[in-house]
């Protein structure tokens, strides 16, 4: 099953929402949908993979940081990314990311800059854990 | 956004009622421009008038939107000696973001008949977009030094002249930049982006003179009717980027271990006169030279390629402007002068006439301030005016200002038609994102013409030329 995520309006900007059964997984999530404005997910395949680790006991920064330390091991890296798993024991947080090198076959989107603090919420809803902040592009 | 909560000074200038605890705030733009805001921008600019150190009113710019932190358009001024405030929120997260604008010595004629093949030209040796490097690699000794030397290190560097240096805000460098205030991972992120362009609403333009609105003005400025005019918006990059988000986390820890009641997370800040206040302007400043270097090496390629086509030309700067920063400026308050730091986040610096920072042929006219528009509709150049002083520390707009978001205008435009119909019309894009270029579409902006006829009404800046897209090159 694909990832469940969605997208909320934004002035300038662009909301990134991330939904799952878990923390973790609307994190997953969130990541998806913010990797899905720079390429189509699909055209993206999983030759190379980053490793992200990082101590956060705060939830909503967790998310912030989460998506921004993959932003910028993306960059650092040239890769477009497209599948993401994370891992949590406490306020440990480690993840890893699986993608390639940015190609022709490879149709850009939008650069996202950042993950802001801005519309930042994590909570339940319903069943689901909903993870959600504005990306600056 | 709701007009009931504001008070109309003027035609162009709006007052929010007061509230304790709150600065005064102050909105410029015409009726129909505030009501075509998100009430967002109300909220943001209110909270920003919360800050501690807050000198005069907190204010928005007639493009302003719904920003992080901020409202994009947002200016507010602080003083250290009043435990006024920095913010990363007041900055943005691509640091220095502005333009550099060229004049040429290339006719229109001329022009015309070499458009296409200008256009595939500046899309090849411009790096755009995502997956694109620069075509200067740099090692990290090489990019401190940068980050401290500015367009001045890439002048020394061969990439343009001394010439630059007086038309680019501060010649070029801002002062007590400190690389050791930048991370590794931000450094990281540079070593290959130094020229990009970058790709969202970032461009590179090739425009016309259309109207000249104040000729003394524009002779000063060295532009007439026709003449053809290079523009680059651009900024920090990777840099940038991470510098704001490196910080944006750690001042919201900040804020609150120093006190700092934040009436929303998203306005972390720390005291300017604080170690971490400091550390956030060492870095800053270090992300303001990466930016002006970078459009003074994107200025070289631009040279570079324009030549290629018309060995002749001539293609010096006119200004360069920086529209997300902080600086340290001296205002008048209340008959004393005052330090402040003035942000202004999506707002450009406007001098008026006489100021002794701007090059001496524009210092009777003004400072250069530029409104980037659509890639469908124009730009304009004005001057800063002297009214601007008293009442927006020196800031004007700096863009036609979004009034659509990006989800809605994907929704409602296909890339490819929308360039194809602007070929029609005698306007060139090239890109390779047809999702940047529907996001960008001219019609998700406010109308520019109303934002520089209300930037002018409002007494920030006169307008002077108004600018037609020919080419745009797009990431």
């Amino acid at each position: 099953m694909g990832a469940d995520y969605d997208y909320f309006d934004h002035d300038a900007d662009i909301g990134v929402v991330g939904r799952g059964a878990s923390l973790e997984q609307a994190f997953e999530a969130a990541a998806a949908a913010m990797f899905a404005i720079m390429a189509d997910p699909a055209a993206v395949r999983p030759a190379a993979t980053v490793r992200i680790e990082f101590d956060e006991t705060d939830p909503e920064l967790a998310l912030v940081t989460w998506l921004n330390r993959l932003l910028a091991e993306a960059r650092t890296r040239g890769l477009a990314l497209s599948r993401f798993r994370l891992h949590r024991d406490g306020g440990r947080w480690s993840g890893e990311a699986d993608g390639q090198p940015w190609h022709a076959g490879i149709v850009p989107g939008t650069e996202v800059k950042g993950a802001t603090l801005t519309g930042l919420r994590v909570g339940r809803v319903g069943h689901d854990v909903e993870a959600r902040c504005v990306v600056d592009v | 956004m709701d007009l009931s909560r504001l008070e109309p000074l003027d035609a162009y200038r709006w007052s929010l009622r007061g509230e304790a605890g709150r600065a005064p705030v102050v909105l410029f733009g015409d009726r129909e421009l505030l009501t075509g805001m998100d009430d967002k921008v109300l909220e943001q600019i209110g909270n920003v008038a919360r800050l501690p150190g807050l000198v005069g009113a907190a204010m928005t710019m007639p493009d302003a939107h719904w920003g992080y932190g901020f409202p994009i358009g947002g200016v507010a001024a602080f003083d250290a000696e009043q435990g006024g405030i920095i913010s990363a929120g007041g900055v943005g997260f691509d640091i220095s973001c502005g333009i550099r604008c060229l004049r040429t010595s290339v006719t229109l004629e001329r022009l015309a008949r070499k458009m296409k093949a200008l256009a595939d030209g500046l899309f090849v040796s411009i790096p755009a977009g995502l997956g694109r490097e620069g075509h200067l690699h740099v090692d990290p000794e090489t990019l401190d030094r940068i980050l401290v030397g500015g367009a001045q290190w890439a002048v020394e560097h061969g990439y343009g002249s001394g010439e630059d240096l007086a038309c680019i805000e501060d010649h070029g460098r801002a002062d007590g930049a400190d690389p050791a205030q930048v991370s590794a991972q931000a450094k990281a992120r540079q070593l290959r982006e130094m020229g990009t362009l970058g790709s969202g609403n970032h461009y590179l333009e090739v425009q016309v003179v259309d109207r000249v609105f104040d000729a003394s003005a524009a002779a000063a400025f060295g532009i007439a009717e026709g003449d053809v005019l290079v523009s680059i918006h651009c900024g920090s990059r990777g840099l940038g980027h991470q510098i704001g988000t490196d910080y944006l986390v750690s001042l919201a820890k900040a804020a609150g271990r120093l006190g700092i009641a934040l009436p929303d997370r998203e306005l972390a800040c720390a005291p300017i006169a604080s170690p971490e206040g400091q550390a956030y302007l060492g870095a800053m400043r270090a992300g303001i030279n990466c930016a002006l270097a970078n459009r003074q090496i994107l200025a070289y390629l631009t040279r570079h390629t324009l030549r290629h086509f018309f060995p002749d030309a001539e293609l010096p700067t006119l200004f360069d402007v920086s529209h997300n920063t902080c600086k340290a400026e001296t205002h008048r308050v209340d008959g004393r002068e005052r330090l402040l730091y003035v942000h202004r986040k999506g707002a450009t610096r406007a001098f008026g006439p006489g100021h002794p920072a701007l090059p001496d042929r524009y210092r009777p006219f003004g400072q250069p301030v530029i409104i980037g528009g659509s890639m469908g509709t124009g730009s304009y150049i004005l001057a800063g005016c002297a009214e601007g002083e008293a009442r927006a520390f020196s800031s004007a707009s700096h863009g036609a200002g979004r009034q659509m978001s990006r989800s809605a205008a994907l929704r409602r435009w296909r890339g490819r038609e929308l360039i194809d119909d602007l070929a029609e019309r005698g306007i060139l894009i090239r890109t390779e994102s047809m999702r940047g270029a529907a996001e960008e579409a001219p019609g998700a902006y406010k109308d520019v013409h109303r934002v520089a006829e209300a930037t002018e009404g409002a007494g920030l800046a006169r307008r002077v030329a108004f600018l037609r897209p020919k080419i745009c090159i797009k990431g």
